[in-house]
């Protein structure tokens, strides 16, 4: 059984990209047929509380009872199969194109301010694992236009969520995508973005991973027009034998861009973190402000993380730098919360949480906000 | 009342206490003079719970619970409360939510609701009043970018907040101009009462003018060499610890000591 999965392209550890993340987990399942879910409307609970416009794929299908009408002016549809040429290699994008089901097609037209459209994600996977689900979604947003997109992925049982998706701003368009990806912590879950900026465009994303049993959240970012911006900030909760790869690849093509990849790792138990940042300055793009930044809190003697930082430069002026920082928590700030009689397990919740936010604040949207903030009280609840 | 018997400990082999008895009764202030490296700043780790020290010998009790037994947070919520002479600064982590979070730790321990935020922010404001510090006080990340003063007065605050049984204030004068010190000492001054104790460590008489003991003890060389009033401070303050054959630091000074 295995066999077969891999016959159908999953990287091996041998290719550079996939050094820190191994999928033979993944490799050793078979899978079988996303069962119909027969009462949809009971999944509402499953839902993450967000208020607004939402498009809703249970196990790869389209729910659209569970979803709610996007903003005016904004055409969301179904997006199938079709001519797919990712800008970059990516193996698990490539099995995605070929066995792409369901996703959204998402356009907003020229100088629209769509306000915030959430996509969520649920797989069932309870009655026959392991599911695998190969969502592929298109996002076009025309000059000028604006969006914020809150993307949820969660579910329950064994399954694969592989989703990719393409997005393309237009001259001055500007996306602000929240991630949230709080799967089911025996599941699988590879997400590759692709994003193609032209002038004065701009992306914000946040991705925060807390679930899946092995995660890997790989954007790559391509800043092809004069002036166009990209933020690519990443925050990571492992714990137990939990697995997350944050990896981000910024290929800056044009003169005067400027991009930020920023990720915060916190691992616990067991738990492996990798962070692969990757900065590519083409001889065209001079003035080019590059930034990459990792830091990593390890909660347990037996957490680990693997920094690698890649710096390709072929223009002459441009400013480029990187850093990485890996600490436990100070003894000393432990200690003064606990002689003021905080409990050390909400001490340490307090100094993680103190780790994080910068991060978090960073996100603009309250109500992406918000959901973040649940999603990590969540993990810290679970964590009892 | 706090009750030190026999109280010996060392850091990685080395003895720093060797044998202290000291009784504080419920409602008297007693102040720790000695010089530096008499083991005043260990004294005040120990009762607080703090890592990295090997407590050899002895038994400390508040009120009869043996505190040496206990985690960091619950000697707290037992009453006991260290000011801090290094208050430690904590990034990302509002001054407000800090108290709140202790504040509410310690009523739980002892029975009580919790306060929400409007109530809290009630009974904080109240004690920002009397300590002569700016409401933004609360805004701001616990200690970050306080100078010297202000951090102290922090200190000040959070035990005007939580309203421990027993205070320990490490050098709590130091880095202070002489209105802060006034502020300091009357925000100690405002909990004394029946039942109230403190223990009040300093180099300086003067913080003792303002904060009058009921005791004070001289620390030297890991043991207390002398016990009197308020009278002993000023003493110290005019002829050094010299003059009472408290010269030297150390083994020496226990030797003279035990003479």
């Amino acid at each position: 059984m295995s066999a077969t999965l891999a016959q159908t392209g999953l990287p091996s550890r041998k290719l550079e990209a996939w050094k820190y993340t191994d999928l033979r987990p993944l490799a050793a399942l078979a899978p079988a047929a996303a069962p119909e879910i027969a009462d949809i409307a009971a999944l509402a609970a499953d839902l993450p509380s967000f208020p607004g416009p939402r498009l809703v794929f249970v196990n790869g299908r389209r729910a659209a009872s569970l979803s709610v009408p996007a903003p005016a002016g904004v055409i969301t549809d179904l997006a199938t199969g079709g001519d797919f040429a990712p800008f970059a290699p990516a193996p698990l994008a490539a099995l995605n194109a070929r066995l792409a089901q369901d996703g959204a097609a998402i356009h907003v037209p020229e100088g629209l301010d769509a306000g915030t459209l959430a996509l969520v994600h649920l797989t069932i996977a309870e009655d026959a694992a392991p599911v695998f689900v190969h969502p592929r979604h298109r996002i076009a947003l025309a000059a000028g236009a604006t969006l914020t997109l809150v993307e949820y992925a969660g579910g329950r049982g064994v399954y694969w969520q592989n989703p990719v998706i393409e997005i393309m701003l237009a001259p001055g368009a500007t996306l602000r995508h929240v991630r949230i990806q709080a799967e089911d912590r025996e599941s699988f879950h590879t997400a590759t973005i692709f994003v193609d900026l032209l002038a004065g465009a701009r992306y914000d994303a946040f991705t925060l991973g807390l679930g899946a049993r092995l995660a890997r959240s790989e954007c790559h970012a391509r800043l092809g027009g004069a002036g166009a911006i990209a933020h690519l900030a990443a925050v990571q909760l492992l714990r137990g034998a939990q697995h997350g790869d944050i990896t981000t690849v910024v290929a800056h093509d044009a003169p005067g861009c400027a991009s930020r990849q920023t990720v915060k790792s916190v691992v616990d138990g067991r738990a492996h973190a990798v962070f692969q940042g990757r900065i590519e300055v083409a001889r065209a793009a001079q003035k080019t402000d590059g930034y990459q930044m990792s830091q990593a809190l390890l909660l347990s003697p037996d957490a680990e993380i693997d920094c690698k930082p890649e710096l390709e430069i072929f223009a002459d002026d441009v400013k480029c730098s990187h850093g990485a920082t890996i600490g436990a928590l100070d003894p000393e700030q432990l200690f003064y919360l606990r002689a003021r009689g905080i409990p050390e397990a909400a001490a340490r919740a307090m100094l993680v949480r103190a780790f994080l936010i910068d991060a978090i604040e960073a996100v603009s949207e309250a109500g992406a906000r918000a959901l973040l903030e649940r999603a990590i009280d969540d993990w810290w609840e679970g964590a009892r | 009342m706090l009750e030190i018997r026999g109280l010996a400990a060392s850091i990685d082999g080395k003895p720093i206490l060797k044998g202290i008895d000291l009784v504080v009764p419920t409602g008297e202030v007693h102040a720790i003079m000695g010089p530096n490296g008499s083991g005043k700043s260990t004294l005040s780790y120990i009762l607080a719970g703090r890592e990295g020290y090997d407590v050899t010998g002895g038994e400390v009790r508040l009120d009869g619970v043996d505190l040496l037994t206990l985690a960091p947070e619950e000697r707290a919520v037992a009453g006991l409360f260290l000011a801090f002479q290094y208050p430690v600064e904590l990034p990302g982590v509002g001054n407000a939510n800090f108290l709140r979070t202790a504040l509410n730790a310690t009523r739980r321990a002892r029975g009580e609701s919790e306060l929400d935020a409007v109530q809290f922010l009630k009974l904080a404001r109240a004690a920002l009043r009397d300590l002569a510090m700016a409401d933004d006080m609360l805004k701001r990340n616990v200690n970050v970018g306080f100078s010297g003063g202000e951090k102290k007065r922090n200190e000040v605050l959070q035990m005007a907040i939580l309203k421990p049984k027993f205070a320990i204030l490490d050098e709590t004068d130091s880095g202070l101009d002489i209105d802060a010190l006034k502020i300091v000492a009357g925000g100690v001054n405002t909990l004394r009462g029946p039942g109230f104790s403190a223990l009040v460590i300093t180099h300086y008489q003067r913080l003792l003018d303002h904060i009058v003991p009921d005791r004070v003890h001289v620390l030297a060389g890991g043991r207390i060499l002398r016990s009197g009033g308020p009278e002993l401070a000023r003493a110290l303050e005019e002829s050094g610890y010299a003059a009472l054959g408290l010269e030297a630091v150390g083994e020496d000074v226990a030797a003279i000591g035990a003479s």
